[in-house]
């Protein structure tokens, strides 16, 4: 067997995710210019030195909305995965651990619902929840449950038979205990790639909403509502989509290569 | 015949399980669909008049009933933002939606097949490097920014294709097609990389096993062991990612419509879901998700045919 003595992956993904990391708490503090401030003189202006990645149609500094817009993406994806990660992995720990007719039943009813697309799903949950920042946050996190879910249970079922677990318990450890306390570690690196690939799924779901207009509303600065302001001035301020989506992939692909690189560290 | 019994039960019972929360959700839950007909000056009578003639007096189940009947023979309902019949709006989207996922399909089939072999095949070497490398920047792209970029570059920059300009079938069937191949490559590429990048490890993964050396010592060349014995079994896992990705690409084409303004369902369903239209979002919901039941269904068939350890194990 081959095998790279350098896991690139994991390196590459986590210099990426560092790097879009510093550019988006630097927005938080400080971005060159107001990213709402419009300056009539500037409107599509190309990038300069005053404007490296040039000005939109209002003459807002791109830079500076690419560095909110970046923020807020963030934002929605990690708010995304605490939660839909967390009830996931609260799901999928009991019932891993404690099986029973609950158990299949939850996966059956998972089993369905993983076979759908993502997006599809989070369309049905804007459309009864509506639009706005607070509610896609609330219908990715509702559509990365399942395959959090799905990844616990699976652990915690493979672990709960070993001996540790069985020593644990007849050292009288609590079922509580046993499960995130002793179990949990182990299930831990599995858990972590899943929690990338829930990252990049919704850095790329939100930015999709967001472009739909159904997502992130003004005046909060978006990626993908800057994307598809953009298209309107495609050949006059290439620019204006160029920066935000370089945003967007960075963010993804960061996240991908880093989970690619959780798999293959954890992985046999 | 046993497995087959047992998975169209399956289906069916998924269907109406699906098509029952979505009903439930777009009718139970936004309120009222009478009060909100006639807005907020209307009288208790009227109300309960229009409740009575669109049956919202009865119980859940029987109105759920009544809708299922009415569905499946194709009446929808009524949009509320049209006032025309559902099934009317969807008549000459449903085409447009169907072509681009066939056209979307059709390229993810020519390319990541041929790719995900040679990579495969070349694992390690500099050309199979650079295909991966691109293959994973290419995967988190997202449709729809590579649906501008394809417009930048062929659309204004080359003039290959004219954006925004959308050719009806009934005016040309070639002028249509045509210009779909632009939103279905902007589709499909994301869902290519997947493929290659899939179909790569599952050859990988085989080639790995005892069988293909096996193979090689009884005198087979490297070409009859890769396509008579090594890409039977690596098709099996990938053969379910296709049936995810034909779910996928209709999922996403909703997206894409909107970058290259084609009239499909999508753009109809995003005007839906912003006008708070819910007959006509029930309706596309419905519609896509049957659809990608009814694909999960054809591929654990074609599963069972290709793979007979799936029959005999459950």
């Amino acid at each position: 067997m081959k095998r790279e003595k350098r896991n690139y992956n994991f390196i590459l993904g986590a210099g990426l995710i560092l790097f879009m990391l510093a550019f988006l708490l630097i927005g938080c503090f400080f971005t060159p210019y107001d990213p709402d401030a419009m300056d009539g003189g500037a409107k599509l202006a190309g990038p300069s030195l005053s404007h490296l990645f040039g000005c939109d149609h209002f003459g807002r500094d791109m830079l500076s909305r690419v560095m909110k817009g970046t923020g807020t993406t963030f934002f929605v994806a990690l708010t995304t995965v605490a939660l839909g990660g967390g009830l996931g992995i609260f799901i999928g720990a009991f019932t891993g651990y404690f099986g029973g007719w609950v158990d299949e039943v939850l996966m059956r009813f998972n089993d369905a619902v993983v076979s759908f697309p993502p997006i599809l799903l989070a369309l049905v949950f804007i459309s009864l929840l509506g639009p706005g920042k607070y509610n896609v946050i609330l219908a990715l996190a509702i559509v990365l449950i399942p395959s959090f879910a799905r990844i616990t249970r699976s652990e915690f079922l493979r672990q709960r038979e070993m001996d540790y677990v069985k020593s644990a318990r007849l050292m009288g450890a609590s079922h509580l205990r046993i499960m995130f306390v002793h179990i949990f570690p182990n299930a831990l690196s599995s858990v972590l790639s899943m929690a990338a690939i829930g990252f990049n799924n919704a850095v790329l779901m939100e930015a999709s909403m967001s472009y739909l207009g159904i997502g992130v509303q003004p005046p909060d600065a978006s990626l993908g509502r800057m994307l598809s302001e953009s298209q309107t001035y495609l050949l006059s301020a290439p620019w204006c989509a160029v920066f935000p989506g370089a945003a967007v992939i960075l963010l993804a692909l960061g996240f991908s290569m880093l989970g690619d690189g959780l798999v293959k560290k954890g992985g046999r | 015949m046993k497995y087959l019994l047992k998975k169209t039960g399956t289906l069916i019972i998924t269907l109406i399980i699906v098509s029952f929360f979505s009903f439930l959700a777009f009718s139970i839950i936004p309120g009222d669909a009478a009060k909100s007909r006639l807005g907020t000056e209307a009288t208790k009578e009227q109300v309960e008049m229009l409740q009575k003639e669109l049956g919202l007096d009865k119980p859940v189940l029987v109105q759920y009933g009544n809708w299922l009947k009415n569905f499946v023979t194709g009446d929808m309902g009524e949009s509320y933002s049209y006032s025309m019949p559902v099934q009317e709006l969807l008549q000459d989207k449903i085409p447009v939606t169907i072509a681009l996922t066939v056209m979307a399909f059709l390229i993810i089939l020519l390319l990541s097949v041929p790719l995900g072999i040679f990579t495969a095949q070349h694992e390690g070497q500099w050309l199979d490097r650079v295909i991966m490398v691109l293959n994973q920047i290419v995967m988190s792209v997202p449709g729809f920014f590579l649906g501008i970029l394809i417009t930048f570059l062929f659309g204004l920059v080359l003039k290959w294709f004219t954006p925004g300009a959308y050719v009806p079938v009934s005016e040309s069937f070639f002028g249509f097609l045509g210009y779909l191949i632009a939103p279905s490559a902007a589709i499909a590429l994301p869902r290519c990389a997947m493929g290659v990048k899939m179909l790569r490890s599952a050859v990988l993964s085989q080639l790995e096993k005892d069988y293909v050396r096996t193979a090689y010592a009884r005198g087979n060349g490297q070409r009859r062991v890769m396509y008579r014995h090594v890409l039977k079994n690596a098709m099996l896992p990938v053969l379910t990612f296709w049936g995810m990705t034909i779910a996928d690409i209709v999922a996403n084409s909703m997206v894409i419509e909107q970058v290259f303004t084609i009239p499909g369902m999508g753009s109809l369903l995003i005007a839906s879901i912003s006008n708070r239209d819910y007959p006509v979002t029930l309706g596309i919901i419905v519609l896509v998700a049957s659809l990608v039941i009814v694909v999960n269904f054809l591929v654990d068939i074609l599963y069972g045919r290709i793979d007979p350890r799936v029959r005999v194990r459950q």
